[in-house]
């Protein structure tokens, strides 16, 4: 088994989440979905820490955003397919 | 694994059965601390346990109150309690409510007395306990005994992907063996409160969940200023990786596991009375009030799933801490009792966490301490709802 540098939930979620210490901009990544344990491979945009997402497609504002499967908020800024995603481009629905 | 069916505890007198075994000083009210905590200091082996209110709380904010002191003198872990107030009434109202477990409980009220007299007699009393509760022996009693409550802190996304569901495999594990389970924090189900309401064992469960949460939930949208960034998801929460509120709540829910339905929906503090099972308690979701709610519910063992390294532990219920995250098992290595970062690797998988979970929790129900007891973490917050009058 090769190194796995993300995990995705779930096969509908548009983002997943590394799970090393860090992802280099530029960095073609291994990434492994739990749900069905199949295996593919992103190319990240930015260095990305340990515990935070990536954007698995290109994403406008007002897109949802699936992790779980599940709505976890909502696009505020437009994001690239291997972008960081967090506070700075998703937002809340509920508060 | 072959689940033992046994552990050691402590027979209580009720028929409940503790996982330790606490003489507590009990303050009634914030201004007999000093009280509780002069008389702990003269008898090693008690311990106070302090808190900021019980004065001039009415409505349902002071029937908490009461629930919460009383809960937290009732629980099996408890041998005796040394109650101490500032006046007789309500003093003896907590001694009363204690006595019906038939444990030993003596109530002392400071007005018209002063502390140090209050403190000499109480004293005397709590080494005439603590030496009692010394002779107590752990026997074997059947793991059903177990009372497991559950609530994650200083989250991240690690928790979601791998400690959430380490206890959710152990719930699956340990429901169908007749353990009682309990799971809270109302305001951070918010975002996956219909997936959460799905999992009510009968639509009676599923409406008194729905009912509870939105209440919450307008409480939060009364008394908001902005969208409640840094104080949920916190700045930690963030700073892990959890952008939103409907992210943690995705991850908090991993906790209950795949299969198991929760029976019922308790007030905060409340004790479950339908039998073994799963129940959601409705808490805050701050640590050490959760923590103390599900305690004061009769809850004798605590598992804590944390990401970024929450440290809390509580006076009376042993607070277990796992964590998924590589970082944090490693700089906060003497908070954390089980580390199950090897999941993210893919080096184990949920079921051997599983496992080693119950194996962990065993070993705390027969004695071993955590981490938290080992460090002296002993947050007791009281909830309170408003203001006092």
């Amino acid at each position: 088994m090769s190194k796995t540098d993300i995990i995705i939930h779930d096969e509908k979620d548009n983002v997943g989440v590394i799970v090393v210490d860090k992802v280099n901009n530029g960095q073609e990544c291994e990434c492994w979905i739990m749900e069905n344990n199949k295996s593919i491979k992103i190319q990240a945009i930015k260095e990305i820490p340990l515990g935070h997402k990536i954007a698995l497609k290109n994403l406008s504002d007002g897109d949802t955003i699936l992790k779980y499967g599940h709505d976890i908020g909502k696009v505020v800024k437009l994001i690239n397919k291997g972008d960081h995603v967090h506070v700075h481009n998703v937002k809340t629905k509920k508060w | 694994m072959n689940i033992p069916k046994t552990f050691l505890g402590y027979k209580r007198e009720n028929g409940r059965t503790g996982t330790r075994n606490y003489v507590i000083i009990l303050p009634v009210d914030d201004i007999s601390n000093a009280c509780a905590e002069a008389i702990a200091n003269n008898i090693k082996g008690s311990i106070a346990i302090p808190h900021a209110y019980g004065r001039l709380q009415f409505g349902k904010d002071l029937e908490l109150f009461f629930r919460t002191i009383i809960g937290t003198g009732k629980n099996p872990n408890v041998a005796a309690v040394i109650v101490v107030g500032i006046e007789p009434k309500w003093t003896k109202k907590v001694v009363d409510e204690i006595a019906k477990t038939g444990k030993p409980v003596e109530g002392f009220s400071i007005e018209g007395t002063g502390d140090i007299t209050t403190t000499m007699k109480a004293s005397k009393k709590t080494q005439e306990f603590v030496q009692w509760a010394s002779e107590k022996q752990r026997e074997e009693c059947p793991l059903s005994d177990l009372w497991i409550s559950v609530k994650c802190g200083e989250s991240d996304t690690t928790s979601g992907l791998a400690s959430n569901p380490t206890v959710g495999n152990l719930m699956d594990k340990l429901e169908p063996l007749g353990v009682h389970l309990c799971f809270g924090e109302t305001s951070e189900i918010t975002g996956a409160e219909i997936v959460c309401s799905t999992r009510a064992k009968d639509e009676k469960a599923k409406k008194k969940f729905l009912d509870t949460w939105n209440n919450y939930n307008n409480f939060i949208l009364d008394n908001k200023t902005d969208d409640l960034s840094e104080s949920q998801p916190t700045a930690g929460n963030i700073a892990g990786g959890l952008t939103t509120i409907e992210e943690k709540a995705f991850g908090n829910l991993q906790k209950i596991g795949k299969k198991v339905k929760y029976i019922d929906v308790l007030e905060p503090g409340e004790e479950p009375t339908k039998g073994a099972g799963l129940y959601f308690m409705d808490t805050s979701s701050a640590a050490a009030e959760c923590v103390t709610l599900q305690a004061a519910g009769g809850f004798n063992i605590h598992l804590f799933p944390t990401g970024q390294g929450n440290i809390i532990g509580n006076p009376i219920e042993p607070v277990i801490k796992l964590t998924a995250n590589p970082k944090t098992a490693k700089l906060m290595s003497e908070h954390i009792d089980l580390d199950v970062s090897k999941i993210l690797k893919r080096e184990m998988n949920l079921d051997q966490a599983g496992d080693a979970l119950i194996e962990t929790t065993l070993k705390v129900a027969n004695g071993r301490l955590t981490c938290a007891e080992a460090l002296g973490h002993k947050e007791f917050v009281i909830t309170k709802l408003y203001r006092s009058a």
